[in-house]
């Protein structure tokens, strides 16, 4: 690698001053980035934060010069390293890419080209930027795939990236971005896909590289205990303006602005455990289930009680088999052994044998609120149907039982009523799903993943309105998340599931106090605290355990 | 490896499936014809005796099931009978008549296939230019004219009007060859009719590889590979092409058989002695032993050619290739 001049640390790497950046809608473009000011020294690591929509992606794009298709730059200046990017030619800025600033994008599984092996794409950078000979590139990835901890660090490159579980690639990608030793890179969410077991590594790895290197970085992620570790200073922003900017310690320990002051008291909401009825029938029993996709066995031996007006938090890393188990309750997919009772009656394992009154008691609200609502349906219609269908309103009756519900979750009737699915945030999409749910007057609603498609304020609201919605309508839920912090607000009882089993099951309090089952502690100790020691704390006591021969680590890693 | 031989064996079989439901279409078709070989080969003047004789001596009278048993089981042991006009064997026929339009397929296809897959290529990288633009529309109007007008109009500026009072002219046009004809000849005369079938066959084939290629532009790793500051070239041929293969061979694959079946109207414009133009005259005199063996020939390619473009787009795919 040429060792190019990398200046001094501390010298002022990236400047970017006023920068506008516009998106097209139909056939205008809207500002959606309004004058922002970045300031990034060499060795570096700067902190973009913020909800979706607030323009964090699209100011780390636009440090390489770069603006996704329907995205222009429209103002300011960006200046690298003496070069002013905007007035530069598209070859120069090529040239720059890969080679002096880097990209890591959020996706690793979708990022990577399914078609070719990853010591291809590895090399690819420092060959096309004539860095380094094949041979050399080659070697030198296998010697950043070992610091990275990567396993078989010699041969893992050789396969197709299909072939490497998420958090290896993520890996994968941060040593591709370091390929040719670049003096910024560019990380966006790059650990937000990966569950959060996976999710620790990675921090780790990127952390060690970036500070070995003297790489500085620009990390981007709404998760504010996660930028908490990584960044030594923190830039908060907010539908594309600068809220707050400062060093990360002090912004934690005394935020200026009310915005940052509600994000950093996201995680807090907590509703105290309540205690299990003495003596009383559970209403869902998942008794022994045993079950499989095609030949594939994913569920064994699976028991889950829910009691009335409880909430059962279901929580495991992705495959453990979580929303399987919510088929099963639904009788989306037949168990192979055990079955399912509902207030002491065996429910029919396929969902075509129960009966009309057994379907309207279990409901379900899933995690994508885009994908889950008909994006050519009217509001009034999808909360109107099952409505109509179970307890058969119709009419006048039925209008006025779609704005009774809509004013259950917060909608104005007259404001939503006839929108069209597609005209709602996020949020509201996730309240019209929800209202959609409550419809059938249900008794037990299972929320698959209900608020992880969501910003952590909205999560915060519409985790808020479940509870209200339990209380004034006697519901038991079955939450299935991987968020514990979703667990510590709502629920009382914790079911942990791992590779198709419940691992450990038992009332909220308890779960959160040691001691646990291995696989319990680890999912607990890997939820980032805002705390920015945590994660050198946390380490060091992985260390501390390893060497007691007890080892935390994910399965994948 | 397993995996390919298994779609192998899998498809192979459902072609067997197919073929036997093709032939018992080609058998109704041929009973719903009007008139039969000794109507027509003995004309309206015929007495009915005479055809009755004719008749009896081609085995006719025979119930329809058991002339579908004979001629299925002939088929499967490749006796393709003797034609009913010629009295030649059909097979041997055949053979010569299946090379002759395997022939201009091949330089058809030769020509067409690298020709839509580079316009395609460029076309995505130059997209929304002129260049695009004129491709598109260019191909678009060569597909859109029959097929018929566009071997008439080749003819006419090629051969017609570049002709010269000796009696020259650049290309012949009639590609009448025969079996002695040398390959260069054979290069000359074939020239106008595979142009014709190249200009018809481009437009498809050169959109899908275009639409392909775009559809894939928008991919996260096509993101990534210009933040990794790729050449816009390399990341359309080494990022992009290699994951748009599946649907372009598929399109390539439904184009070859094309250029073997639907020559018909191609060779009969250019009176070329290829299979279309002997089926045409077999139905024409009811000849249907021809008929029969060239409708399978056609069943077949199609089958085969299907079936190498799924093997191609398991190959291409490594998600298939390397399991886990």
């Amino acid at each position: 690698m040429s060792d190019k001049n990398r200046g001094q640390k501390g010298d002022v790497l990236l400047e970017m001053k006023g920068l506008r950046i516009e998106g097209r809608a139909d056939e205008e473009w809207i500002e959606i980035v309004h004058g922002v000011d970045v300031t990034l020294r060499r060795g570096e690591v700067l902190g973009l934060i913020g909800e979706s929509g607030a323009g964090k992606s699209t100011i780390g794009l636009a440090a390489m010069g770069y603006a996704r298709d329907g995205c222009r730059i429209s103002g300011g200046e960006i200046w690298f390293d003496g070069k002013e990017l905007r007035s530069a030619s598209e070859d120069e800025r090529r040239a720059l890419r890969g080679r002096r600033i880097a990209y890591v994008a959020q996706s690793a599984a979708a990022s990577f080209n399914p078609a070719h092996k990853l010591i291809d794409q590895y090399c690819e950078s420092p060959v096309q930027h004539g860095v380094s000979s094949r041979a050399a590139a080659e070697k030198d990835a296998k010697d950043l795939f070992r610091r990275l901890q990567l396993p078989n660090p010699d041969t893992i490159g050789f396969r197709y990236p299909h072939q490497v579980s998420g958090g290896q690639l993520q890996r994968a990608m941060t040593a591709m971005a370091m390929s040719c030793r670049p003096d910024l890179i560019i990380f966006d969410e790059p650990t937000t896909a990966l569950d959060v077991t996976t999710q620790i590594e990675v921090l780790a790895a990127i952390r060690d590289i970036v500070e070995q290197f003297n790489t500085a970085a620009i990390y981007i992620t709404h998760d504010l205990a996660v930028v908490a570790q990584m960044a030594d200073t923190i830039k908060v922003l907010r539908y594309g303006n600068t809220v707050e900017e400062g060093d990360t310690r002090a912004m934690l320990s005394a935020p200026k602005e009310k915005y940052t002051s509600d994000l950093l008291a996201v995680r807090t909401y907590k509703r105290d455990e309540r205690p299990r009825p003495e003596a009383e029938q559970p209403l869902l029993q998942v008794r022994g289930v045993d079950a499989s996709y095609g030949p594939v066995p994913v569920l064994h031996n699976v028991s889950i009680d829910i009691y009335k007006k409880r909430t059962v938090a279901v929580v495991g890393e992705s495959g453990s088999g979580k929303s399987t188990t919510a088929r099963v309750i639904t009788g989306l997919l037949p168990p192979k052994n055990g079955d399912v009772t509902y207030a002491g009656q065996t429910l029919p394992p396929d969902y075509r044998q129960r009966s009309k009154d057994q379907l309207r008691k279990l409901q379900m609200i899933y995690q994508m609120p885009d994908t889950a609502l008909n994006p050519k349906s009217r509001i009034r219609d999808v909360i109107g149907r099952p409505a109509n269908f179970y307890l058969g309103y119709s009419g006048k009756q039925l209008t006025e039982r779609v704005r009774e519900l809509l004013r259950l979750v917060e909608l104005e009737p007259d404001q939503y009523m006839n929108r069209l699915t597609t005209e709602l945030s996020g949020g509201q999409k996730q309240r019209i799903c929800i209202a959609r749910a409550l419809a059938a007057d249900p008794e037990l609603i299972i929320c698959d993943e209900v608020t992880s498609a969501l910003d952590q304020l909205v999560a915060e609201e519409i985790l808020k309105l479940l509870q209200r919605m339990q209380d004034e309508l006697d519901l038991s839920y079955m939450f299935i998340t991987h968020d514990l912090a979703t667990v510590r607000a709502i629920a009382d009882e914790v079911v942990v599931m791992q590779s198709g089993r419940v691992v450990e099951s038992g009332p909220k309090e308890e779960m959160f106090t040691p001691p646990h089952h291995d696989y319990t502690d680890l999912l607990l100790s890997s939820v980032p605290e805002m705390d920015p020691d945590w994660l050198d704390r946390l380490l060091e006591e992985r260390a501390e355990l390893a060497k007691q021969g007890r080892v935390l680590k994910a399965a994948d890693n | 490896m397993s995996k390919i031989l298994a779609t192998i064996a899998q498809r192979l079989g459902l072609g067997l499936v197919t073929l036997f439901v093709v032939t018992l279409i080609i058998a109704g078709m041929i009973e719903a014809l009007p008139g039969d070989f000794c109507q027509a080969i003995l004309g309206q003047s015929a007495t009915e005796s005479t055809v009755q004789a004719c008749r009896r001596e081609n085995g006719f009278d025979q119930p329809f099931v058991t002339r579908y048993v004979t001629w299925l089981g002939n088929t499967a042991t490749l006796d393709l009978g003797t034609s009913l006009s010629n009295k030649r064997d059909v097979g041997e026929f055949i053979t010569v008549r299946l090379e002759n339009t395997l022939f201009l397929a091949a330089f058809a296809a030769i020509v067409a296939v690298p020709l839509a897959l580079t316009l395609g290529i460029l076309a995505a990288l130059y997209r929304y230019s002129w260049y695009d633009r004129f491709v598109n529309v260019f191909t678009l109007t060569s597909i859109s004219f029959p097929e018929f007008l566009v071997g008439y109009i080749m003819i006419l500026l090629l051969s017609v009007m570049t002709s010269t009072l000796e009696g020259g002219s650049w290309f012949p046009a009639l590609a009448t060859v025969r079996p002695e004809t040398s390959f260069a000849d054979r290069v000359h005369l074939v020239f106008l009719p595979a142009m014709t079938l190249t200009l018809v066959v481009v437009a498809h084939m050169m959109r899908m590889t275009r639409a392909a290629i775009i559809n894939l532009l928008a991919s996260p790793y096509i993101e990534m590979a210009r933040l990794k500051g790729i050449k816009n070239s390399r990341i359309i041929v080494k990022h992009a092409l290699p994951n748009a293969l599946a649907p372009i061979v598929n399109v390539v694959a439904i184009n070859l058989a094309y250029l073997i079946v639907g020559v018909v109207v191609v060779e009969v414009v250019f009176t070329y002695p290829g299979l279309g133009k002997s089926l045409v005259d077999a139905v024409k005199f009811r000849d249907i032993p021809v008929v029969q063996a060239s409708c399978m020939i056609f069943a077949l390619t199609y089958i085969l050619l299907n079936l190498t473009a799924d093997v191609l787009s398991i190959v291409s795919n490594p998600r298939l290739l390397h399991p886990r």
